[in-house]
């Protein structure tokens, strides 16, 4: 099944609306600040999904597995760089503070 | 994401063609690494505006949401555009290029007004540990764009003297890898960087 015109829109209008929820939150300034914050890193990893799938096609029955693993792999190495590094850095920002 | 390019002209052709796929997606996968770096110095560094002006005093909202329509858009342009080659149909190629490239010429049009506007201001990159990262990662992006719209103008002309043949096709495939993944990037820099600061 090759992707259609349907694919792309799909992708569009969910990433509009996955846009549109944080833009208008920091706009209206309708939630608190720590709420505001969740809500935007939950619409940014689903508009992030929302792009693989519908732009990149990516899927379990047709992209080729290397190219799975690949990104897999990429995804466990970031959230051991990013993750790792704000440990170390939060850490010892508190150990300065005492 | 298996190749959706069309007829290949025999085996070892689509062959070739997958193996620079996979390729250039682990290019794309070490590209993500960079970026994830660059945000995480970005989220580190944000705090240090060593008495300097803060996200909240130098970003626009209204800025940040045009760049992320104009990236947007252009993600589902070049995916029309994908659409016609695969059908054959070469001018319609040519149309959705040409407007992929105008919204993607905005963007970093846009980019370096909002940049050329900060440096002016006095908030350049040797301000502050905080715009020290934030040039660099959305430098980073920006560049990526422009080498994008110039990958799209060379694809242009060889779609218009060369024909949307196979191989023609295939490096059309790429270029749009690459270009959705830019707009992915987008999405982190607009969600770790514009909106916080804004907050």
């Amino acid at each position: 099944m090759e992707p259609g015109r349907r694919s792309y829109l799909t992708g569009f209008v969910l990433a509009v609306v996955l846009t549109a929820i944080p833009f208008g939150l920091i706009a209206t300034h309708a939630l608190s600040p720590v709420a505001t914050i969740w809500i935007i890193v939950i619409t940014a990893v689903l508009q992030i999904l929302v792009h693989l799938r519908w732009f990149l096609h990516i899927d379990f029955a047709t992209t080729p597995r290397e190219n799975l693993l690949a990104l897999a792999f990429t995804g466990v190495l970031l959230f051991l760089m990013v993750g790792g590094s704000f440990w170390i850095m939060i850490d010892l920002h508190t150990r300065m503070a005492l | 994401m298996s190749l959706h390019i069309g007829i290949a002209p025999n085996r070892e052709a689509e062959e070739a063609a997958e193996q620079r796929a996979m390729g250039f997606w682990l290019y794309l996968m070490g590209d993500a690494v960079i970026f994830a770096l660059l945000f995480m110095t970005y989220g580190i560094m944000q705090g240090n505006t060593a008495g300097g002006p803060t996200g909240k005093a130098l970003f626009s909202l209204s800025n940040a949401a045009i760049e992320t329509a104009l990236l947007l858009i252009s993600s589902t342009t070049f995916g029309m555009a994908s659409i016609a080659a695969r059908q054959g149909e070469r001018s319609a190629v040519l149309g959705w290029l040409a407007v992929t490239f105008l919204l993607g010429a905005s963007f970093v049009f846009l980019e370096i007004r909002e940049f050329t506007g900060m440096i002016a201001a006095g908030a350049g990159p040797q301000r502050s540990g905080f715009l020290s990262a934030f040039f660099t990662l959305v430098g980073t992006h920006g560049l990526h764009v422009t080498v994008g719209l110039i990958w799209i103008v060379i694809m242009s002309a060889q779609v218009w003297l060369k024909g949307l043949s196979f191989p023609v096709a295939s490096r059309l495939f790429r270029l749009g890898l690459f270009w959705h993944f830019l707009d992915i990037a987008w999405v982190g820099i607009f969600s770790v960087v514009y909106l916080p600061g804004l907050l």
